[in-house]
């Protein structure tokens, strides 16, 4: 049977419901008038609260836990917790050191925020008094708070067995030494603050015991609920059997939600010892104080180019500060060891040179945000070229055109040897100018402002690699590698179709594009599509969502497991119709013969209802079926934008506005163009996050300073433009489709271009801005500094 | 992020309330809109033993015109004055203070008194009334007083209301048509806390001024003579006449340490009078 839908023509649809259509997403009826079902939603007879006594302290040994007599059947501490073991994320990369994450603190506390007993009441009200009422003997260590002065000899030791402070040095050359003599060099420092995720919904988790299946089931708002469970077995030395993980709706995960919590193994234990259901729901200051941290980078950077402005290298250390644990699954180096392998971007250089250092302290562990690594990377590369721009007398956009890999080198193997699948990046880069005039700008600039504020313009560009597999994740011996991605299909007995994924949707709209995904290949009406998700005992194992890997994963797997059922129903289909198999085509939802047609609700009645009707010879393999999936070549799409922002800067209060921001992006063939609008509009935001608002600061003793976001500042609505976007969509040529993953692109660039566009703005006062985020203190801070630098000396 | 446990009680009359707070031997806060209080409470950053609500208390509600002020109570809200449903005698100046006041959830609810009963150097009406020339009337069972607001606030989230003192009413003066207005705020985003404040009453034609400077870490520095400022006595051309040089000694005697922070508070202020003078 031939199956008409496998290869559509690329960018070609945007009708119907297939791929390539602007359908309203499925899942918003529900999300959009209040009746999703989020954790804090869920309501269990007999169900009881957890507050958490966490530490004051960022690095202190624990000299007593002192618990009221009246509390003691309600508290417990590590001491109670017998047999659990510390959660573990080792990287096998060669020199990692080791880090225990005990899920309550035993003996010392490392971090603002660690979990140190957790009490138990019939309301969260009255277990934060129980909390409140236990108190901690602490002896106060000296606190590692700078990953840069902690690794200078003598620093006090997050870990003392280790002997310093970091987890992983990494070292990658290529010819560095040729770039030496380049006509350019600029050398600058660049940093990135930390930040916490906040997505609108905190972590949260409801554990029960059921009896009679002798298994524990553990809501949580998680990315990756197999490996939470895989995780909590190793934690509470369980089968994996005897553990479902279910994430309902999920109030935005960005990587902060695809961690294994100490909280989550902490209910699961509490919720076996005490017979009942247990919960705790994250709130707004421990989501700030104690978890979801990440994004803390130091760039040390040299560029090297030729007066054209061509890159002759670049040599880089970078640090990052892990914190003081190695995160569930990702482990402690995700940030830092990547930097090394994509900091070259999508540029061309014949040398190059970057160590890394991914450095414990006393603060949260850092965990994957959006773009992860390159997001810090991108901030650093860009800001560079337009330096790079400045020395060489060109326009910062040329500078990109001039190195960018070429559409005539793809498939392309950069200098770290990412394999470029696809793409034309020059024309992304030629069209985000075009679309920002920045002609105009530049005209604008001469004639000057009324109001005195002054105009700037900045470009950047990335790429992303996306949906990478086991050929680029086994080389890091993380708990976690990706194989192929399995998806269920089923038809039911009146003709609906049931998708079984392991990934999950927290924003994504997965159960629409890949309900897409399914009409594509079977012409069911997506209406008549249910995708289910999020819950190990009904869905097949992944490793989640995560890495922008769902659409191309599980999208590619959806369809390998519909082309199959579609072969099958083709079979059932030909015997009804008393054809050849081989002469039946499946379109529109039937099987078509010269003889006449026959729908699959017809056959899936007949398989189900009618097994009478069906011949003897009838392939036995029926209508559900479940099968895997990887791209032909599994070292990732990539996926990249070219943004491009005009800002205003107010020298006298040193407010930002952005006034224009254009994104060309090229995610391959799209699905859904329209949830990646969503997509991309929801990553500028977070990352005019970073460029502008976003900073957890930390005190010489390690107290996280922005508890309230009253004082981690979030971008709102008045504070977002609304972009002007385009898509470019060249297909992989790797993947079902073509399609490319692109969830994370849109928070990767902003930070970058709207740094460049500021400093564009500030350069004739002799201003350089190289940290993020840039502040109104900051601009004053550094037009002041120019004007201070600028004065004759007396 | 749960409230410590406390005693509650929603008076339905002003005397009424006077007489919780003159009884309760325990740790009293009261409460209006709840927009700082509420957050405190559940952070445990306060933790009273008795919470007094006199969102119940008719009289608070009230509004009057009397001779040449207008007598706010303490629990109409920033909604109520954005939209214009209580009287203005500022020439908007107090509506438009209002309506820029954090968000609407906030305005809907917190209220003028509870704002500054608060005393957060950061909020809008501690320095918008202070230029305006506000008066405060306290009131407990012993009796009222009356202070201008500039004596109210003594520092960050501290008063000198008394231990069973209520802010009752608001007295805003009536303004002049002579009279020329500028409030400017700076927030890093739309909705947050100040970070600095410039507010100007300035009357040519009567050569007063009233200056202030806040959203700085102690209460605002209010200035009532413009011989420093403007180098000498207010005229038409007091625009060209302010002196940013002198603002910026005036804030680093304040103790404002900072260079930067300074910059923006000068110029926070520059923009108040060119917004005056416009």
């Amino acid at each position: 049977m031939r199956n008409e839908r496998d290869f559509p023509s690329a960018g070609g649809a945007g009708v119907g419901q297939g791929v390539g259509a602007r359908l309203p997403r499925k899942e918003d009826d529900r999300l959009m008038r209040g009746r999703g079902q989020f954790v804090a939603d869920i309501r269990l007879a007999g169900m009881q609260d957890v507050a958490f006594v966490r530490s004051p302290l960022a690095h202190a040994r624990i000299r007593a836990i002192d618990v009221p007599e009246r509390y003691r059947a309600s508290v417990f501490t590590a001491a109670d917790l017998v047999g659990v073991k510390p959660i573990r994320a080792v990287s096998g990369l060669p020199g990692f050191k080791i880090s225990e994450q005990p899920v309550l603190a035993i003996g010392k506390v490392r971090q603002v925020g660690e979990l140190v007993a957790m009490c138990v009441a019939p309301t969260r009200a009255e277990a934060e008094d129980i909390a409140a009422a236990v108190t901690l003997d602490l002896e106060e260590l000296p606190t590692v708070y700078d990953m840069r002065k902690a690794r200078e000899p003598g620093s006090a030791l997050v870990h003392e067995e280790w002997g310093d402070n970091v987890f992983l040095e990494t070292n990658f050359e290529v010819d560095i030494s040729r770039a030496f003599d380049a006509p350019i060099k600029v050398t600058r420092e660049i940093s990135t603050a930390r930040q916490c995720m906040s997505p609108l919904e905190g972590r949260g988790v409801v554990a029960t015991f059921d009896q009679r299946l002798d298994q524990l089931t553990l809501y949580s708002a998680a990315q990756m609920p197999h490996i939470t469970r895989s995780g909590l077995s190793e934690c509470l030395g369980m089968d994996q059997g005897r553990i479902r993980v279910v994430s309902p709706d999920v109030g935005g995960g960005f990587g902060h939600k695809g961690i294994l919590l100490p909280e989550e193994v902490c209910l699961s234990w509490l919720t076996m010892r005490r017979s009942h259901p247990v919960r705790w729901t994250e709130d707004r200051r421990e989501h700030l104080t104690a978890s979801s941290n990440c994004r803390e980078h130091h760039y040390r950077i040299t560029v090297y180019a030729d007066r054209d402005g061509r890159l002759r290298g670049i040599d880089c250390e970078a640090t990052v500060d892990s914190g003081a644990y190695s995160s569930y699954p990702f482990s402690a180096c995700l940030e830092a060891a990547q930097v090394a392998s994509i900091l070259p971007g999508p540029y061309l250089m014949p040398a190059y040179r970057c160590r890394t250092f991914s450095v414990a302290t006393n603060k949260c562990p850092i965990l994957p945000y959006r773009g992860v690594a390159r997001t810090g990377v991108c901030f650093a590369l860009e800001l560079m070229l337009d330096l790079v721009a400045a020395e060489a007398g060109l326009e910062p956009g040329e500078v990109r055109l001039r190195n960018l890999v070429r559409p005539e080198q793809m498939p392309f193997d950069n200098i770290t040897k990412k394999h470029f699948d696809s793409g034309d990046y020059p024309e992304a880069m030629r069209r985000a100018l075009a679309s920002i005039d920045i002609n105009g700008v530049r005209a604008r600039q001469r004639r000057g402002e009324m109001d005195g504020r002054r105009i700037g313009v900045g470009v950047s560009i990335y790429c992303e690699q996306a949906a990478h597999g086991t050929s680029v994740y086994s080389g890091w011996g993380i708990p976690m590698v990706p194989g192929h991605e399995q998806a269920s299909a089923r038809l039911t007995p009146d003709g609906g179709l049931e998708l079984r994924v392991g990934v999950h949707s927290h924003g994504q709209g997965m159960e629409t594009t890949l309900a897409q995904v399914a009409h594509e290949m079977l012409g069911v009406d997506v209406a008549r599509v249910r995708v289910i998700l999020g819950d190990t005992a009904m869905t097949p194992y992944s490793t989640g969502t995560w890495g922008s890997r769902s659409m191309v994963m599980a999208g590619g797997a959806v369809a390998t497991a519909c082309r199959e059922l579609g072969e099958r129903a083709g079979r059932i289909g030909a015997k009804l119709l008393q054809h050849d198999p081989a002469a039946v085509v499946l379109q529109d939802g039937a099987v078509r013969g010269v003889n006449g047609s026959v729908t699959l609700n017809e056959i899936a009645h007949t398989w189900y209802r009618r097994p009478q009707d069906l011949p003897a010879d009838v392939d036995p393999g029926g209508l559900e079926v479940t099968s895997g999936y990887k791209p032909q070549r599994d070292s990732g799409t990539f996926s990249y934008a070219a943004h491009a922002a005009v800002v205003a800067v107010d020298p006298d209060l040193g407010e930002i506005e952005i006034l224009d921001y254009v994104i060309v992006e090229d995610g391959g063939v799209l699905v859904n163009p329209m949830v990646v609008d969503g997509q991309i509009y929801g990553g500028l935001a977070q990352g005019i996050g970073t460029a502008l608002y976003e900073e957890m600061p930390f005190d010489a003793a390690g107290q996280p300073l922005a508890t309230t976001l009253a004082d981690y500042l979030l971008p709102g609505p008045t504070e977002v433009p609304a972009p002007r976007l385009d898509h470019m969509e060249t297909p992989s040529p790797y993947t079902q489709f073509g399609v490319k993953g692109i969830g994370e692109g849109g928070a990767i660039a902003p930070p970058a271009a709207i740094a460049n566009a500021v400093n564009d703005a500030l350069r004739p006062l002799g201003v350089e801005l190289m940290q993020s985020p840039i502040t109104p203190h900051r601009v004053v801070e550094a037009i002041l500094a120019a004007r201070e630098a600028e004065r004759p000396a007396a | 992020m749960k409230p410590a446990p406390f005693g509650y009680e929603r008076p339905r009359d002003l005397q009424a309330a006077l007489a919780v707070l003159a009884e309760a031997d325990a740790s009293v806060k009261i409460i209006a809109g709840g927009q700082s209080l509420g957050p405190m409470l559940n952070l445990r950053l306060v933790e009273p033993e008795l919470i007094v609500d006199i969102t119940g208390v008719a009289e608070l509600k009230q509004v009057e015109r009397r001779d040449d002020e207008l007598v706010v109570g303490a629990c109409v809200t920033h909604a109520d004055i954005e939209d214009g449903r209580i009287p203005d005698v500022t020439r908007g100046a107090m509506r438009r203070v209002a309506g820029n006041i954090a968000y609407r959830a906030v305005r809907n609810r917190g209220t003028i008194g509870g704002s500054l009963s608060h005393a957060d150097p950061a909020a809008d009406w501690i320095s918008a009334l202070s230029a305006l020339g506000a008066k405060l009337t306290l009131r407990s069972l012993a009796g009222s007083r009356t202070v201008a607001i500039e004596d109210f606030i003594v520092g960050a989230l501290e008063s000198t209301l008394r231990a069973g003192e209520i802010v009752e009413t608001v007295h805003v003066p009536a303004m002049p048509p002579s009279v020329h207005w500028g409030y400017v705020k700076s927030c890093r985003k739309t909705g947050e806390f100040a970070h600095a404040i410039g507010a100007v009453m300035i009357d040519p034609s009567a050569a007063t001024v009233r200056v202030v400077i806040g959203a700085i870490d102690s209460a605002p520095i209010v200035m009532t003579d413009a011989d420093e400022l403007f180098g000498g006595r207010i005229t038409g051309d007091y625009k060209e006449r302010f002196d940013p040089r002198v603002a910026d000694a005036i804030l680093t005697k304040a103790g404002v340490s900072d260079a930067a922070h300074r910059h923006i508070h000068v110029n926070a202020l520059k923009r108040a009078v060119r917004e005056a003078a416009a």
